[in-house]
């Protein structure tokens, strides 16, 4: 049965060789600033205590005040998983992070999906382009106030959101 | 003498009956040898993760059928997992058993499908993927039993599966096992020792294992580069640790290899599949709906569960705000993340070898684009 890394555990052993790094930490996960993440995901992919060697999921979530970016690791060598979190973007400004493709190539197709439908820019990408739908799409669909094309629609009828007539 | 030659640039798919589906790359090729490529996504994306994000939690079981589209049944588990996982549901005993079988035969058939249309890509038209796609339909008859759907089955629910296997499941299945075992050793006898496949296949697109763990790629693709890495055996889900079987590893992490991990991982299926026969036991297939509520909210919080597809790790990501629909949920697809490498399999190679590579990574353009 594989280890799941505690948040408070896992922000100790951060807090132990990249200081200042975590902002918090609750349950299995744990809140790093946006501004450490290379140096802490290095750390926690060479580091003998650690060994995570394959990034499962990279995913963001949009908390309409804030983007969070979601890193699941798994480490082969202990049989064990972490979850990394951080928020960027705070009061919806320009959302970028770290890209961690030079640690991680898996993080490759997954950070161009996360650019490319929830609009969180990768510093140092080597290839930042979107992936899913074509350059010059409006928007990030995949933000809460995306419009699709049915509330496009909708939002030009009016009263359609009722009314006495 | 030397024949001088410049590179050449030719677009592939994305309509090409060996892209297995919409694919597109952009090949740049110097006469027989491959110089660049670029892959091209996205002619399938349907936007699941945002329709599901209007969808409650049992309509979504549909879309993940639509997801990897000759895997149904392990996207569904995948997806049923995190949902209890997020809800803190606990599974009835009977239904876990049954969503069991039902997994293993679907990772049989997409072995199938995989094996058949790899060879069919190497050139061999027709007979080995019939061969393939009969012992499916098998298996897509089987599914009709259990649930009147063959490929978009949503036969899973949160907590079990939705109705009981009937009678006549359980020795048409024993007689489907004996016949995929005998399809599996048929195949074998033609393919696995067939000079033609050999001189194709081995030497071609290999990958370190280091390369692969640190591109995040799993399954198959994983084991045949001698890595045990198998999320049945290092972190089961349901019932996987009352099940032994063996992780069927090669160590060439060529071509070949990952066809032979695919034919051999169907028959340690076929003996998954009995054991779990052996062990269910009589009982609802799922738990009430006093328990289990067709609307189910979800605590505020998020979960991610993990399985063992049949292409590699297959999880999803779902965040709860206590509504009766994901606040977000996010698929980990390992079709996507499995073509990390594309690149390094494919430069330098022969132009004649990229369907092959591209076969043997086994991927589904449902599952890319999603």
């Amino acid at each position: 049965m594989s280890t799941v890394w505690s948040g408070p555990a896992l922000a100790e052993a951060i807090e132990a060789f990249a200081p200042g790094s975590v902002e918090s930490s609750a349950g299995i996960d744990v809140w790093l600033k946006p501004e450490s993440i290379s140096a802490v995901c290095e750390g926690l992919k060479t580091r003998a205590e650690f060994k995570f060697d394959l990034l499962s999921s990279l995913t963001a979530v949009d908390y309409i005040d804030h983007f969070e970016v979601v890193y699941h690791l798994t480490s082969l060598p202990m049989n064990a998983t972490a979850v990394l979190k951080s928020r960027v973007g705070i009061g919806r400004t320009d959302a970028s992070i770290a890209s961690v493709v030079s640690i991680w190539r898996g993080a490759d197709y997954q950070e161009r999906e996360v650019w490319d439908l929830m609009g969180i820019r990768f510093e140092g990408h080597p290839n930042h382009k979107r992936i899913m739908l074509w350059e010059g799409f409006p928007g990030h669909p995949l933000r809460k106030d995306y419009v699709t094309y049915d509330q496009s629609i909708v939002s030009t009828i009016p009263d359609a959101t009722g009314g006495d007539k | 003498m030397a024949i001088k030659t410049q590179p050449v640039t030719v677009n592939l798919g994305p309509q090409h009956p060996s892209t297995h589906g919409v694919f597109r790359m952009r090949v740049m090729f110097d006469g027989e040898e491959i110089v660049d490529v670029e892959p091209v996504f996205g002619y399938l994306h349907r936007g699941s993760e945002k329709l599901a994000e209007e969808r409650t939690y049992t309509q979504i079981v549909t879309l993940t059928d639509r997801m990897d589209y000759v895997s149904s049944m392990l996207n569904n588990q995948a997806y049923i997992l995190a949902v209890e996982k997020l809800a803190g549901i606990e599974p009835s005993p009977r239904g876990v058993w049954l969503r069991m079988i039902a997994a293993e035969l679907q990772r049989i058939a997409s072995h199938l499908v995989a094996t058949g249309f790899l060879i069919q890509d190497l050139g061999a038209l027709g007979t080995p993927l019939i061969y393939a796609m009969r012992e499916r339909e098998g298996i897509l008859d089987l599914f009709e039993m259990l649930c009147g759907a063959r490929i978009t089955n949503s036969y899973l629910r949160p907590g079990g599966v939705f109705m009981d296997a009937p009678d006549e499941f359980w020795p048409a299945l024993d007689r489907g096992l004996d016949d995929i075992v005998r399809t599996i050793d048929e195949l074998e006898t033609y393919l696995s020792g067939n000079e033609i496949i050999f001189s194709r296949t081995k030497g071609t697109a290999v990958l370190p294992p280091e390369l692969l763990i640190n591109a995040s790629i799993t399954g198959p693709m994983l084991r045949a580069s001698g890595v045990d890495w198998d999320l049945r055996h290092r972190a089961p889900y349901d019932y996987y640790d009352k099940i032994s079987f063996e992780r069927k590893l090669h160590t060439a992490s060529d071509n070949y290899a990952r066809y032979w991990v695919r034919i051999q991982e169907s028959r340690e299926s076929v003996k998954i599949i009995k054991q779990c026969i052996e062990q269910i036991e009589p009982g609802s297939v799922r738990p009430s709906f006093d328990d289990v509520p067709r609307l189910i909210r979800p605590p505020v919080g998020d979960a991610y569960a993990a399985i063992e597809g049949s292409k590699g790790e297959l999880g999803f990501y779902l965040v709860s705000d206590g509504g009766i629909a994901p606040y977000r949920m996010h698929v980990r697809a390992s079709s996507l993340i499995n073509l990390t490498l594309l690149r390094d399999m494919l430069i330098g190679g022969q132009f004649g070898d990229l369907f092959v590579t591209f076969g043997s990574i086994d991927l589904n353009m449902g599952e890319v684009d999603r």
